[in-house]
């Protein structure tokens, strides 16, 4: 019981109150690159899901039975960044050969998440939090799905400032910014959903 | 200490093999066999990643050529050279026509009659749902834009007269335009062809005159002067057949609403009409002293 109401107390936390994009800053360079449309958006969240969860199950294996068995702690940085490298890349391969579909889905996509601070940020977040293995994987995917959901929705609203009036000076990256503040101040009142 | 920095080294060291022999492992395991033409294709066709081919990216469209879904000149803004290297990595034999560029078949700009002020979003598929658009002709260019954004090359600019308008110079017939204009103004034309109509109106000619100063009222004047046959009223609207067309401008001349570009000077006109005159006459004495040879010898 206690494992299930953990789960979706680190699931809604994962997805709203600390979203990892609004409340942590995390991953903020494809969610500001890659939101121009809907479409990529979505491909672009679905991806980073993906490599989210997978990640958070993997180093948390290579973490607890290589790095504490040899007292290494200190090295987690190096060794996850290496481990969501040779993930990636053995993702892509797989896909490419046994689901070619979810390959051109994803695109050009998957190799992006290689490089994303998000995919770190939730394997570390998942040593801090000494959370088990069942935790670390739901606190991949839910943070993937929040993510999922920031950009999703930021994009939708920056498809529409299309049709808005503001100066000339605030076309482009200015008005995003601008955007994203209000959305991350937005998101701030989610924070009172806090249960744990 | 010393054992501290060994058991880093070679823990990362062992880590960073075993993954790079999974992934070596993978590479051959997982190996997907890709056509080198595919590669081939692409590093020949523009990179814009305009969509004109109709194909997700250049990537989407060299696959396709490759399938051979997609014809090998489908990518226009590569050029006929390029069309021709694909040709042969297909092995087929070269297609054969001149460049393409795109035009605009409205040249009416301020010419045009307004039916109201639009003060809404300047975007020309937005101004056609308020009440069918502005304009009071219903084949005008609204002159909002929407082809000069969607041109990658920067070939599209609203005109000084209000009308979008093409370089040809720059225009590489991807054809992005004539998808963005919502009233299907613009179309690919031959790049060696200077003469063009440059209105697309169908309607009759009374309520074609009354809507714009610039619009081809179906007169007929320039198919009775053309001498290669070249240009026709069709639907009530002048139309060039390019292949006939040997840009000689005599059309231009006659235009009287100067829907014909590139538009004749008043002066032009008054020259081009003199020396028809001239002829007529010319003609009418040679006939007359024919006449009065005839019944002389009679």
């Amino acid at each position: 019981m206690d494992q299930i109401y953990e789960i979706l107390a680190i699931s809604l936390g994962a997805i709203l109150a600390n979203n990892f994009i609004f409340s942590q800053f995390l991953g903020c360079c494809p969610f500001l690159g890659v939101s121009k449309k809907v479409d990529t958006a979505v491909g672009m969240g679905i991806a980073v899901t993906f490599v989210m969860g997978l990640a958070s199950a993997v180093c948390y294996v290579v973490n607890r039975f290589v790095l504490t068995r040899f007292g290494l702690e200190y090295m987690q940085t190096v060794a996850f960044i290496l481990v969501i490298a040779a993930l990636v890349q053995f993702i892509e391969m797989f896909l490419q050969k046994s689901m070619p579909s979810l390959y051109t889905a994803l695109g050009v996509y998957l190799p992006l998440i290689t490089t994303n601070c998000a995919v770190l940020g939730v394997v570390l977040l998942n040593v801090q939090n000494n959370y088990n293995f069942i935790s670390s994987v739901v606190y991949g995917i839910t943070g993937g799905l929040g993510f999922l959901l920031a950009i999703v929705l930021f994009a939708s609203i920056r498809e529409r400032l299309v049709f808005a009036d503001y100066p000339k000076c605030w076309d482009g990256f200015p008005i995003a910014l601008v955007t994203a503040g209000l959305m991350a101040l937005a998101f701030m009142g989610f924070s009172g959903l806090k249960i744990w | 200490m010393i054992t501290n920095i060994i058991a880093a080294v070679v823990v990362l060291g062992v880590l960073g093999a075993v993954f790079g022999l999974v992934l070596a492992i993978a590479s051959k395991v997982f190996e997907v066999k890709k056509d080198p033409r595919e590669e081939a294709i692409l590093s020949h066709l523009a990179g814009a990643n305009c969509g004109g081919c109709g194909y997700p990216g250049c990537a989407g469209c060299a696959a396709a050529i490759l399938a051979g879904t997609a014809p090998v000149n489908a990518c226009a803004p590569a050029g006929a050279a390029n069309a021709a290297a694909i040709a042969e990595i297909m092995g087929q034999a070269a297609p054969s026509g001149e460049r393409q560029v795109a035009f605009v078949r409205c040249n009416g700009g301020v010419n045009a009659k307004k039916r109201f002020d639009y003060v809404g979003v300047k975007d020309c598929m937005a101004a056609t749902k308020v009440a069918a658009g502005p304009l009071e002709c219903a084949f005008g260019c609204l002159g909002f834009g929407s082809c000069v954004s969607a041109c990658q090359f920067g070939a599209m600019s609203i005109g000084p007269n209000g009308s979008a308008v093409v370089d040809p110079d720059k225009c590489t017939a991807c054809m992005a335009c004539a998808k963005a204009c919502p009233r299907h103004l613009i179309v690919s034309v031959p790049v060696s062809k200077k003469v063009h109509v440059a209105c697309a109106n169908q309607d009759k000619g009374k309520a074609t005159m009354s809507v714009c100063a610039n619009s081809c009222i179906g007169c007929g004047l320039c198919q009775k002067e053309c001498k290669k046959d070249a240009i026709h009223v069709e639907n009530g609207v002048a139309v060039i057949d390019y292949d006939k067309c040997v840009g000689c401008k005599l059309c231009t001349k006659v235009c009287p609403r100067d829907a014909i570009l590139p538009a004749a000077t008043a002066e032009e006109k008054e020259k081009y009409k003199a020396i028809k005159k001239a002829q007529a006459e010319k003609a009418a004495a040679a006939k007359k002293a024919a006449e009065e040879a005839a019944a002389a010898a009679k």
